[in-house]
């Protein structure tokens, strides 16, 4: 099935001074995606976020918004957007009614329209009730809203949200990843985030960039069939004879401490399972007390750290991993 | 588009004390210097019935009147002018803008049209104290409007290079300051010049030269044009400034 392609940027490249903030980045973003944009930090995630949005001019490459070039037709591409900075651009002095008022005026959206435009915006992010009050007077997280409610009150194609939950009370994020899992289906979602578990929350589609190089891309649910690998981690609750262990067809054994093991079976599924069953047979003959028996799964978070952390000498290890990822 | 950024920048200014205590400090001072001339023109008008072609009231209390209002402008209009755009670029609304489908020169004359709102509202509170005269005594009504005049030309060349320079910085107080330091450099240009010698370079650069002329009463084209030509090339360089901001920050 051939989605509708919101973004295309290809070949993106920002210096600053001297230092290279992003480096060739090619990447596209389709109608449903919600695609989670993560990195460590000064990786080049803002900057990334700020190119796409329009506000940082790159020194090389191209972007398509919804099929109109940020550049050469900046306007009608920044109609089809709506972007959330890391700090919410707001102008505390005046209400929320007022602002919303002002940001939808901005993005062409005429007299008529407004009043529902700004009903919906404010209902979507639960201002409803605030909509008269001075923004500098709100909480840090109905701030928050007010920037998200200005991102979307034009109904954008494209959402880009530069850490949308940050100050935010959990009940508060909870809300907020309902209201992006809902407006993911029918728009494209940009989502830059340092909480691993919002993008297993909420993303279809990872991304993870380090040095300003795009070192992993891959579906949400690729990873989730990944997660489960062959690793498992065993403990017993009295040490046990390693030799008898150590017996068991196809099993390779890493012994941890006294009485716990890392075990690693078999790829082949069948071999597995019989590793696995002849180990559960041992344990009940020998009366052995198991006390743990877990597969150690490949979490977004051990992808994140494996790929982030690693120095330069094994760049072309990730670089292989990220392609397979991308091939998956 | 440019009125939607006009009014909401007009919005802020009277949202935020400042506005008003401008508005009120100089509304007192100029009135204090009003009344002075008056009493001037009091003492003065024994010797002036003597005098044949006398200088009016118009010469003698609004023309001076004008005269200290340009000074006051420029301390004034640096002080309203520096959040215009550093202050967005400190607290990052500027992305708001800058994310929006607008042109650069929009923005620039948005926020110019939204302070020369606030100014307009200044300048009718100034104006109606010499038109209280009008209650009393004839007016030169010719020689008024040439001061109205010079004043909105003065104010709306200095936003425009107000505007520039805080556009330049990210902290308020670099832009007013650089905006008075440039203003009053431009206003005693020629202090070194004879006066006399017209076609000077440093005379034509001179905002108090073509200021005045006007406020006497003389409308110069020369004058007229150097105003236009001011503002034109300080919105030009702002509308540049802003491009290059997306390339630099």
């Amino acid at each position: 099935m051939s989605k509708t392609t919101l973004i295309k940027a290809s070949g993106i490249q920002r210096y600053y001074g001297n230092s290279l903030a992003v480096n060739n980045l090619n990447f596209e973003l389709h109608v449903g995606d919600i695609l989670g944009f993560l990195g460590p930090n000064g990786a080049g995630k803002s900057t990334t976020m700020q190119i796409i949005s329009g506000t940082l001019a790159p020194d090389a490459g191209q972007i398509e918004i919804n099929g109109y070039d940020l550049i050469e037709q900046s306007t009608l591409a920044k109609q089809q957007l709506g972007y959330l900075p890391e700090q919410p651009p707001l102008y505390k002095e005046l209400t929320v009614d007022e602002y919303l008022s002002y940001c939808a005026r901005l993005r062409n959206i005429d007299k008529p329209s407004l009043p529902a435009a700004l009903d919906k915006a404010k209902q979507r992010c639960g201002l409803s009730a605030v909509g008269r009050q001075l923004i500098s007077s709100l909480s840090k997280g109905y701030q928050q809203r007010v920037g998200i409610a200005q991102a979307i009150i034009h109904n954008p194609a494209v959402i880009i949200l530069d850490e949308p939950t940050v100050g935010l009370d959990p009940i508060q994020i909870q809300e907020i990843r309902q209201l992006i899992l809902e407006l993911g289906q029918h728009h494209g979602i940009i989502l830059s985030t340092h909480i691993l578990p919002e993008v297993q929350a909420v993303c279809n589609r990872v991304q993870i960039i380090r040095q300003g190089e795009l070192v992993f891309n891959s579906e949400m649910a690729s990873i989730d069939k990944s997660r489960h690998s062959q690793q498992f981690d065993l403990a017993f609750k009295a040490p046990v004879d390693d030799a008898l262990l150590n017996s068991i067809d196809s099993l390779t054994l890493d012994k941890l401490s006294e009485t716990s093991y890392c075990i690693e079976l078999p790829d082949n599924e069948s071999e597995a399972d019989a590793a696995l069953q002849q180990l559960l047979t041992v344990c009940c003959q020998q009366n052995w007390r198991l006390q743990q028996l877990t597969p150690r799964s490949r979490s977004l978070e051990q992808i994140f750290i494996e790929l982030t952390t690693h120095d330069n000498s094994s760049g072309n290890d990730t670089a292989a991993l990220a392609e397979k990822e991308t091939s998956e | 588009m440019i009125l939607t950024i006009a009014l909401r920048e007009c919005r802020s200014l009277f949202m935020s004390p400042l506005a008003w205590t401008v508005l009120a400090v100089v509304q007192f001072i100029l009135a204090w210097i009003f009344f002075a001339q008056i009493d001037n023109f009091f003492a003065l008008q024994p010797q002036l019935q003597s005098l044949k072609n006398a200088p009016g009231v118009t010469d003698l209390v609004v023309a001076p009147l004008f005269n200290i209002t340009s000074i006051v402008l420029l301390m004034v209009v640096p002080l309203m002018t520096m959040r215009l755009i550093s202050e967005e670029r400190r607290s990052g609304t500027i992305q708001l803008l800058m994310s929006s489908p607008l042109s650069m020169s929009q923005i620039v004359l948005g926020k110019y049209l939204g302070m020369m709102i606030f100014f307009t509202v200044f300048i009718f509170q100034i104006g109606l104290m010499p038109l209280t005269l009008t209650l009393g005594t004839d007016l030169d009504l010719g020689k008024l409007m040439a001061g109205f005049l010079s004043i909105y030309l003065l104010i709306a060349a200095f936003v425009a290079a107000g505007l520039y320079l805080s556009s330049l910085t990210d902290n308020p107080s670099v832009a007013a300051i650089s905006s008075f330091g440039l203003l009053l450099l431009l206003w005693i240009i020629n202090a070194n010049s004879p006066n006399d010698s017209s076609g000077n370079l440093f005379n034509y650069l001179s905002l108090i030269n073509h200021s005045n002329a006007i406020i006497r009463g003389v409308i110069n084209s020369t004058d007229i044009i150097y105003f236009l030509l001011f503002i034109v090339c300080f919105l030009g360089l702002s509308i540049r400034q802003l491009d290059s901001y997306r390339l630099q920050h």
